[in-house]
């Protein structure tokens, strides 16, 4: 089988390339090159090979996009090969970041420059990804059922929201009018990170005490406690602004940036002058990139240190770990505040980048999501952490979106499938707007055929096959 | 408001918490025997109950148009709603527990979060297949209870209280549903399966007892419990939506772990509590507070007493502190 699968991989992904080149805004080229990235990742390849072929994969894509900025099948492909160049074994340590960086700094802001769209989708699965990162420690390596955790992520976007904008001044008098400037954020980042680590130990004191459901349940009322206040506190001082939101929030100066894209003659090469949308994209995509980055290092190394695996040891059993001396409360309260501190950092960015704050981005099913974007990466995987805000994300955002307008498409056109008119389908079935059906879907099966998740944490996968081992042994039941 | 105008309202806001307790109560009880005998939170439940909502209001449209009506009488058309939306939102629970809850209990796996998490995507599941349900049928996901004069109508009782004929149907209803279901745990064969499942499923299947019929009989009482729940909170109400279930839900998940979650009197008594705290709370905060944390801080009331009753008793009311073996 595998003398078979080796020189087909590789005779289709150069078929592939070969085509992204001769006919380059082919659908069916797009496809094609997906699906080499697919086998590239899957099919058993000599390592040398598969990063030569990954390279070239990544150059093909970035090419296709180039030329046709709003060809999204490409820009999956990218994040596909980013995906494989991560988590494939044993290729050189160089050639994964090599390849990452060339897609994140050079692919990505090609064509995101033309097609802000990219960049926003690119904002969204960062900002997903720490807010997962955040959780994962909690709930993935210290094992404490949160079902209130965008609580910390609202700490840290009212954080920058109300002294970042207009809003201050309503109750702190001498306030300046308009607001902190934008270039405070920087500040007010490491600020929403002690702001919502506080918060995390205020919740963890009391929550921390139960276990297992009865953490879930204090820590989702206490989740909803905080989005209470922040729907109610416009009086009897009107801190919040209540359900209206804050608006506008300051962002930092892009001068500078769009300056030097200028200076590199992007307007040249994009055929279009650099406005100040299109410098915010670029900004706030380098900037969640680069706070995306801080939070994963500190979580590879906090994972490896004492503290993770205290963790890990409290997660598996918590009265071993005591009986071990490690001292239950604090190491908890470090997890809780630990994963608050990545969110309200992300939160003061989200802030910045939406310029509006209101209580409707942190109610209970923002909780849920993120603990899903867990979940389905994998517990206590970190890489599962970002690879499952990606999928949903993209899902969400990008897949169904499109998949509404091709319905939409088949509707005018009248198209017939299967025996079915299109035309007779009716308007509502819009799939856009049953993401929770498609999410909930993926989630139950997940859970029933691979409930290790995505990218399974070394630790867990020993784990289930030691339980499948038993199951048979036992006989069943 | 004087002190006298505070007690003289305190008659109605009392009566208006255990019309909201009593459905609170119902609903609790499908959470808490769910986690009885499976140890899971069934965040599902508030779906079931919604369901349950959804069917009944398709009872009073179908057989209730006031041109030409099948069944003219409100309270029959009532009847007839409570028992199918019993029986649909009964069937939806077991439906749930046999394709989503089933195969994951056969794998045997340890961690407690894999089928919470399951439980999280039924409900997504079932809240936006109900909408498209609605989306096609009515072109809009907000629906409306037909109202009735006779179902509205009111009655004057002492201290200054009033009440619809509705809450009253809604207290019996209730009263009627907990006597039963206590009757069911306690003197019935199924009930005896029910209680020897929860206290210990293996020892339970030595006996000859069926665990997976007895789970799978639990989600249908359990559901049809909801179900009932939902007519009368839509008939309390009147507004329904494909996300409707999920306050109440959690509010009854609330109650079943403030009375001791798996505990059948626990989750009836959390029930009454949480309805009458939050009435309680949604009507004398403003004037405590001089109207500067009024009715929306209710929950927040809810929930922090939840959270201080569980750091002084962390079992809830009538758990049993169940020491962790080692």
């Amino acid at each position: 089988m595998n003398q078979f699968i080796f020189p087909f991989t590789l005779a289709f992904t150069a078929l592939s390339i070969l085509g992204a080149f001769l006919a380059p805004q082919n659908g069916l080229t797009n496809l094609a090159l997906l699906v080499s990235v697919g086998l590239v990742s899957l099919g058993k390849l000599p390592t040398a090979w598969r990063s030569g072929l990954l390279a070239v994969l990544a150059l093909a894509l970035t090419i296709l996009l180039r030329l046709n900025p709003n060809d999204k099948l490409a820009f999956y492909g990218l994040l596909g090969v980013l995906v494989a160049a991560f988590l494939l074994p044993n290729l050189s340590k160089l050639i994964r970041i090599a390849l990452a960086l060339a897609i994140l700094f050079i692919a990505v802001p090609i064509a995101g420059l033309t097609n802000s769209f990219l960049f926003e989708l690119g904002i969204q699965i960062g900002i997903f990804a720490a807010l997962a990162l955040g959780l994962n420690v909690v709930v993935g390596q210290a094992g404490l059922l949160d079902l209130g955790f965008a609580a910390f992520f609202a700490i840290g976007a009212y954080t920058w929201g109300i002294f970042g904008s207009p809003q201050a001044a309503q109750f702190i008098p001498g306030y300046p009018a308009e607001g902190l400037p934008g270039n405070y954020l920087y500040l007010f980042m490491a600020l929403a990170v002690i702001t919502a680590a506080i918060t995390g130990v205020l919740i963890g004191l009391p929550a921390l005490r139960l276990r297992g459901d009865y953490l879930a349940i204090v820590t989702l009322g206490l989740g909803e406690v905080v989005r209470v206040f922040a729907n109610n506190l416009d009086k009897p001082l009107n801190i919040t602004n209540g359900p209206q939101g804050i608006t506008p929030v300051n962002r930092p100066d892009v001068g500078p940036l769009a300056e030097f894209l200028r200076a590199i003659g992007a307007e040249r090469l994009y055929g279009r002058p650099i406005d100040e949308p299109i410098a915010y994209s670029f900004f706030f995509y380098l900037l969640v990139l680069v706070v995306i980055g801080i939070v994963v290092l500190v979580n590879i190394r906090l994972a490896n240190s004492r503290f993770g695996r205290a963790w890990v040891a409290i997660r598996e059993d918590e009265i071993a770990a005591k009986a071990m001396g490690i001292p239950l409360l604090p190491t908890k309260l470090l997890a809780f505040a630990t994963g608050a501190a990545f969110s309200g950092a992300m939160g003061a960015v989200f802030a910045a980048k939406q310029t509006f704050v209101s209580p409707e981005s942190f109610t209970l099913q923002a909780s849920i999501n993120i603990l899903a974007f867990v979940i389905l990466g994998g517990m206590g995987s970190i890489g599962g952490a970002v690879v499952g805000a990606a999928a949903v994300t993209v899902l969400n955002i990008g897949i169904l979106k499109d998949f509404s307008d091709l319905l939409n498409t088949w509707r005018q056109t009248g198209v017939t499938i299967l025996g079915y008119n299109m035309a007779n389908l009716p308007p509502q079935l819009n799939p856009a707007k049953y993401e929770r059906l498609v999410f909930g879907l993926i989630l139950i099966l997940m859970m029933i055929f691979r409930p290790e998740g995505l990218i399974p944490e070394q630790r867990h996968r020993a784990e289930l096959q030691e339980a499948r081992q038993e199951a048979k042994e036992g006989g069943g039941k | 408001m004087t002190v006298a105008d505070l007690f003289a309202i305190l008659p109605q806001t009392l009566l208006e918490g255990l019309l909201l307790g009593f459905v609170y109560a119902m609903v609790a009880l499908g959470y808490t025997m769910v986690y009885g005998v499976l140890g899971l939170i069934n965040f599902a439940h508030s779906e079931v109950f919604m369901i349950g909502s959804v069917i009944g209001l398709e009872v009073f449209r179908f057989w209730g148009n006031p041109e030409a009506p099948v069944i003219a009488n409100p309270l029959l058309l009532l009847l007839v709603a409570l028992v199918f939306a019993a029986a649909g939102s009964g069937i939806v629970a077991v439906l749930v527990e046999r394709f989503a809850y089933r195969p994951l209990r056969k794998r045997g796996s340890k961690n407690i979060l894999v089928p919470m998490i399951t439980a999280i995507g039924v409900s997504f599941l079932l809240q936006d297949l109900t909408r498209i349900y609605a989306a096609l049928r009515h072109n809009e996901f907000n629906m409306q209870y037909r109202t009735y004069d006779v179902l509205n109508q009111v009655f004057e009782l002492p201290l200054q209280t009033t009440i619809q004929f509705k809450g009253v149907i809604v207290i019996v209803v209730s009263i009627l549903m907990l006597i039963g279901l206590t009757y069911l745990v306690n003197r019935t064969k199924l009930g005896k399966a029910i209680r020897a499942v929860s206290q210990d499923m293996q020892t339970a299947a030595l006996m000859g007892i069926n665990p997976d019929t007895i789970i799978s009989r639990t989600f249908l009482v359990g559901g049809s419990l909801g179900g009932v729940a939902g007519v009368l909170f839509g008939l309390l109400y009147t507004n329904v939506t494909p996300y409707s279930g999920v306050l109440p839900g959690l509010k009854a998940f609330t109650s079943a772990v403030l009375g001791g979650i798996g505990n059948i009197p626990g989750a009836m008594v959390g029930g009454l509590i949480l309805g009458q705290l939050e009435t309680l709370s949604g009507t004398y905060l403003p004037f405590l507070t001089n109207g500067n944390f009024g009715t929306e801080y209710k929950d927040v009331f809810a929930f922090l007493t939840l959270v201080l009753l569980l750091l002084f008793r962390p079992q809830g009311i009538f758990g049993q502190n169940v020491s962790e073996k080692v």
